[in-house]
């Protein structure tokens, strides 16, 4: 199973197995990472979900789709490697992704 | 988002008052049912939401998502759930008081409660429904440092009145159809107004966006592209606001007030200052009445607690067939209640048109 690993704002670490098919917000609700919040529950409505994709990743998550990169819009301190955790599916190509997530959700 | 016209014109309209049976705060899925089990016992109901639509969460949240687990409706989603309950609901008209927020409720009488609006209004009611769900939907508040002391002093998340913006210069940071009406609207008060936004695209309609642009290249007002990271000023009046463009650079406006617009975000809201007792920002209920400990206040749906409370909405319709029946006491003192089904009692489906 892939393993993600989220970084908190204070440099708390966690490394959790993901499973192909659910998002990364998912799997980081899951396993109790608090700093993401997903009020709207994966429907791209809501951009409490932010993380920041790691530099050597983020070519390989891709960019945002438009209706994403308009819902970015509602974030704070969006970063050009920033995404919605809702609207990225766990592949086995995404084996060892690193995210950021940020101190400040919107809540 | 939030009600425009209503600000447009200054919010100073009424202070009469409205009687009512019932009030419910919030027209979630389980507020725009309650209309129904109420009305199903001759209780006539008005409906404050703080939202420019009725349907809570499903309307703000998943309008689009399909929900499965509406008892014998196999597939639905949160748009086609609110327009359905709409359509139950009709033959009881209900009144709806939409992009209003209820602050306060005040126990005047045996029970009557005195319930009020941000816009001014004024209700007596001889029940009150909270059906608040997750809380009010309520603007995001900027993580820009040191914001707090010039909040409703020099930075707003809504225009209450347009004036006070007159021979500002103004700041609106956002790029949804919130930034660009308002700044449409305030350009031609302001002293100078400068929109700020992370992108060179908005999501706002192409018309107002057009028109934004227009007064652009006219020089009527200044468009930077960047995020707000950093606030001036004194005692809460902002002088300057910095700006980080998207290569980084630092750039200073100066600016005597902001409206930061970046969609809304659940909070519990007023809520938390009526008097009624609070578990974990829920209200405990009596799972005989749904009851909370105020005599003639009621809580259904996902702002009460109870032991085995789900957060579903299949749980909020029960609650408010339940909550009906006890409101009817409030309401009818005088009459007994007989149980009935809409399948066979003659006298509901007069109530339903359809008899
Ligand atoms: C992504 C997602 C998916 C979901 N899927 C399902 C599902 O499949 N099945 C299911 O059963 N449930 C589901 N739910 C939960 C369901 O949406 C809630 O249980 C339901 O919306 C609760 O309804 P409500 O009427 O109690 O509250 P809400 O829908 O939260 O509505 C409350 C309303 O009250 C208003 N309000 C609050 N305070 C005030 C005030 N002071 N003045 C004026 N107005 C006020 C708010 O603006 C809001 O509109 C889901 C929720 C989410 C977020
Ligand atoms: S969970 Fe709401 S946008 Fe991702």
């Amino acid at each position: 199973m892939p393993k993600i690993t989220y970084i908190e704002h204070d440099g708390a670490t966690h490394t959790v197995e993901g499973e192909a098919g659910a998002t990364v917000m998912e799997t980081a609700l899951r396993n109790g990472i608090a700093s993401i919040v997903a009020e709207c529950g994966g429907g791209c409505t809501c951009a409490t979900c932010l993380v920041h994709v790691d530099d050597a990743w983020s070519p390989i998550v891709g960019p945002p789709s438009a209706e994403e990169e308009d819902m970015l819009d509602s974030a704070f301190e969006v970063k050009p490697t920033s995404r919605l955790s809702c609207q990225i599916k766990v592949t086995d190509a995404l084996d060892g992704l690193i995210v950021r997530t940020p101190a400040y959700q919107g809540r | 988002m939030l009600q425009k016209t209503d600000q447009l014109l200054g919010t100073e309209t009424m202070s009469e008052e409205i009687n009512t049976d019932v009030l419910i705060i919030g027209a979630g899925p389980v507020g725009l049912f309650a209309v129904f089990e109420l009305g199903l016992l001759d209780i006539k109901a008005h409906l404050v939401d703080i939202l420019d639509k009725v349907g809570g969460q499903c309307a703000e949240l998943y309008p689009e998502k399909p929900i499965f687990d509406i008892p014998a409706i196999p597939r639905i989603n949160g748009k086609e759930l609110c327009d359905a309950l709409i359509e139950q609901i009709k033959p009881f008209k209900p009144s709806f008081h939409l992009g209003e927020m209820v602050t306060t409720i005040e126990n005047i009488g045996d029970p009557l409660f005195r319930v009020t609006t941000d816009a001014g209004k004024v209700f007596l009611s001889k029940a009150v429904v909270i059906a608040a769900g997750g809380g009010s939907f309520q603007p995001k508040r900027p993580p820009i440092q040191g914001i707090e002391p010039y909040e409703e002093k020099s930075v707003f998340y809504a225009v209450r009145k347009m004036d006070a913006f007159r021979g500002k210069n103004l700041l609106i940071v956002g790029g949804g159809d919130s930034a660009l009406d308002w700044t449409l609207n305030l350009q031609p008060l302001a002293r100078r107004l400068t929109l700020v936004h992370r992108r060179d695209e908005f999501r706002a309609a192409p018309d107002s966006v057009n028109k934004m642009r227009a007064l652009v290249s006219s020089g009527a007002m200044d468009l930077k592209i960047g995020q707000v990271t950093a606030l001036k000023g004194e005692n809460g009046q902002l002088t300057a606001a910095t700006i980080k463009g998207s290569d980084g650079a630092l750039s200073t406006v100066a600016c005597d007030a902001m409206l930061p617009f970046f969609g809304l975000t659940m909070k519990l809201g007023p809520v938390a200052n009526w008097s009624i007792k609070l578990e974990n920002d829920l209200i405990p209920v009596s799972t005989a009445t749904f009851e909370t400990n105020v005599p003639g206040i009621f809580a259904v749906g996902d702002i009460n607690t109870y032991p085995g409370k789900l957060k579903l909405i299949l749980s909020g319709f029960h609650e408010a067939a339940l909550m009906a029946q006890k409101a009817h006491h409030y309401v009818h003192p005088e009459k007994r209640l007989v149980f009935q089904y809409t399948t066979s009692s003659t006298s509901l489906q007069k109530k339903l048109g359809v008899a």
